[in-house]
């Protein structure tokens, strides 16, 4: 169960989206983001789903097990999408039966919405399946380098995020073998109501707790123990650098903003 | 009733990258009031066979019928199963949440429905089994205990459930050579006293050869030799083709042969050396 989530896990290759700069990659996924939000029609859509799968199909990822990434927000998806539908006020009714009031604006934007959220999950997904957590934090804290000079610390967010990322898988099965040792005790994770399942969490989350911090004191004192002390003047293994290939992601990304903000201008 | 295994896989992340095949077309069965060792290196399956016993894992393929209950199969109660079958895995220490030692060991018997009086008896009966003292302990926080304390306060935890076949998952790892021997010792009596059947999985051929009575080895999601361990221990050749090794007694018995001793074979258990070495000694040392 705990196995499909597809967010925040690295799926190793060597494709040309793979080697490509992490730097490089994160700006071109929030370029994608904003594509994303600057649709607003269906063609679109297509449009964007059309690029997202040549970028998946060069990547060499199953496309399939992107959209697995997307199950897990299934909920939250549906839960916007009801939301829209009911609460966006628009002025053409399709349904008007008592106090349900449908309108034609509001299932456009709640199907809007919900596609978003999905080209979102994907976009991401790309980033995260093709770049290693240590590259795409290494992306992260050359990018915000510039930012040192307002003493904003770069250096310190990166390594959090390093460590964060590190650690899902650990905790995952962590939380996996936990569950299972209770259940081997007759615990019931599944069944009841609201608060009988919070109350079952309790046997899962405070053992879980209690690794995790055992876990980070265990880390500090490592890391102290290799007289790490910050990011002032420290080399990298592996230097970053630009290549032919971010150029081409970054040239294909640009014909992808252009075709939609020219789509959107004829069409919208 | 038997716990019986027929032509079981289990392929891990199917279809993902890490795809593995953890269970490669296993069949065993388990008889009643046997001790089973389980032996492997890291990634041999083992731990994953063991999940199969109470249905924590649930077969890709195959049957495993404990007491003629498939686990497979839906209606099945799975609870009902791990009220026959109870599991203590690898380092259950990391499993306690509960305020006090008492409370910790009384969650499976809460789960399983039982009043309170019978709880208390189960509790307390438990906490015997793995000698820790009652009175002492039972309102102390879990937290507060030693590391072998909590280890047997987590297998009174599955003790409480009072299950007929016990399977433990590396009981001993990570412990001080004199909590091995305590928790060893635990695992013989119990075996010894109430009869029930036991699997315990160990990498240590000398845990295993001092308790079990059956040895089973697995390599590469199969099982690579199933018998007394007599037998099991005297290929020695095969067993460290597979990256295991054999118990102490062993090897020794094998250093003294090659020195031109005269030591029987299948020898494999301390005690046994020692009385061939005292035989042996026994005749110089009374000569001076």
């Amino acid at each position: 169960m705990l196995n499909d989530i597809t967010l925040g896990q690295y799926f190793p290759g060597d494709s040309p989206v793979h080697r490509m700069d992490p730097r490089m990659k994160l700006i071109l996924t929030i370029a994608y983001i904003v594509g994303v939000f600057f649709i607003g029609n269906l063609p679109g859509y297509l449009l964007a789903l059309a690029f997202l799968y040549i970028v998946v199909r060069i990547s060499g990822i199953s496309f399939k097990y992107l959209l697995k990434g997307v199950r897990p927000l299934r909920f939250i998806i549906l839960f916007t999408f009801i939301l829209n539908l009911f609460f966006v006020q628009g002025e053409t009714p399709l349904i008007d039966i008592g106090f349900i009031h449908i309108t034609r604006e509001a299932l456009r934007n709640a199907i809007f919405f919900a596609l978003r959220l999905i080209f979102l999950v994907m976009g991401t997904s790309v980033l995260t399946l093709t770049t290693s957590p240590m590259q795409l934090t290494d992306g992260l804290e050359r990018l915000l380098r510039p930012l040192q000079k307002i003493h904003f610390p770069a250096h310190e967010l990166a390594m959090m995020m390093t460590i964060a990322l590190r650690f899902i898988p650990t905790l995952l099965e962590e939380t996996d073998k936990i569950q299972k040792a209770q259940m081997a005790r007759g615990a019931d994770f599944e069944s009841g109501n609201l608060i009988t399942r919070a109350k079952a969490m309790i046997p899962l989350l405070v053992p879980l707790f209690v690794s995790a911090f055992r876990r980070a004191n265990e880390l500090a004192m490592a890391m102290e123990a290799r007289c790490y002390r910050g990011g002032d003047h420290r080399t990298r293994l592996r230097e970053l650098k630009y290549t032919r290939l971010d150029v081409y992601g970054a040239l294909a990304t640009v014909v992808y903003i252009a075709l939609i903000v020219v789509e959107g201008r004829l069409l919208g | 009733m038997p716990i019986v295994i027929e032509h079981l896989n289990y392929v891990y992340m199917s279809g993902g990258p890490y795809e593995t095949h953890a269970l490669d077309d296993v069949s065993l069965t388990i008889e009643d009031g046997e001790f089973v060792g389980l032996i492997g290196h890291t990634g041999s399956g083992k731990s994953t066979l063991v999940q199969h016993l109470n249905g924590l894992l649930l077969p890709t393929s195959g049957t495993i019928t404990v007491d003629g209950l498939n686990i497979a199969d839906k209606a099945t109660d799975r609870r009902a199963i791990r009220r026959k079958v109870g599991l203590v895995f690898q380092y259950p220490e990391n499993q306690l949440f509960e305020e006090t030692v008492e409370k910790d060991i009384a969650f499976g018997p809460k789960n399983l429905g039982l009043d309170d009086a019978e709880i208390a008896r189960r509790v307390k009966g438990a906490m015997r089994k793995v000698a820790l003292d009652y009175d002492a302990l039972h309102e102390r926080s879990v937290f507060e205990l030693s590391g072998g304390q909590m280890r047997r306060v987590a297998i009174a935890g599955v003790l409480a459930m009072e299950p007929r076949t016990l399977v433990l998952d590396e009981p001993c790892a990570g412990l001080d050579p004199r909590g091995r021997e305590e928790i060893l010792g635990l695992i013989r009596d119990l075996h010894r006293d109430t009869g029930a059947t036991i699997v315990m999985v160990s990498h240590s051929m000398d845990d295993v050869a001092s308790l079990a009575e059956r040895v089973i080895v697995m390599n590469h999601g199969r099982v690579a030799m199933d018998g007394a361990p007599r037998e099991v221990f005297s290929r020695g050749a095969e067993l460290r083709a597979i990256g295991l090794d054999v118990p102490q007694a062993v090897l020794l018995a094998d250093k003294l042969r090659e020195r031109g001793f005269d030591v029987p074979q299948g020898v494999y258990r301390v005690e046994e050396i020692k009385a061939v070495i005292e035989g042996i000694v026994g005749k110089g040392a009374r000569a001076c």
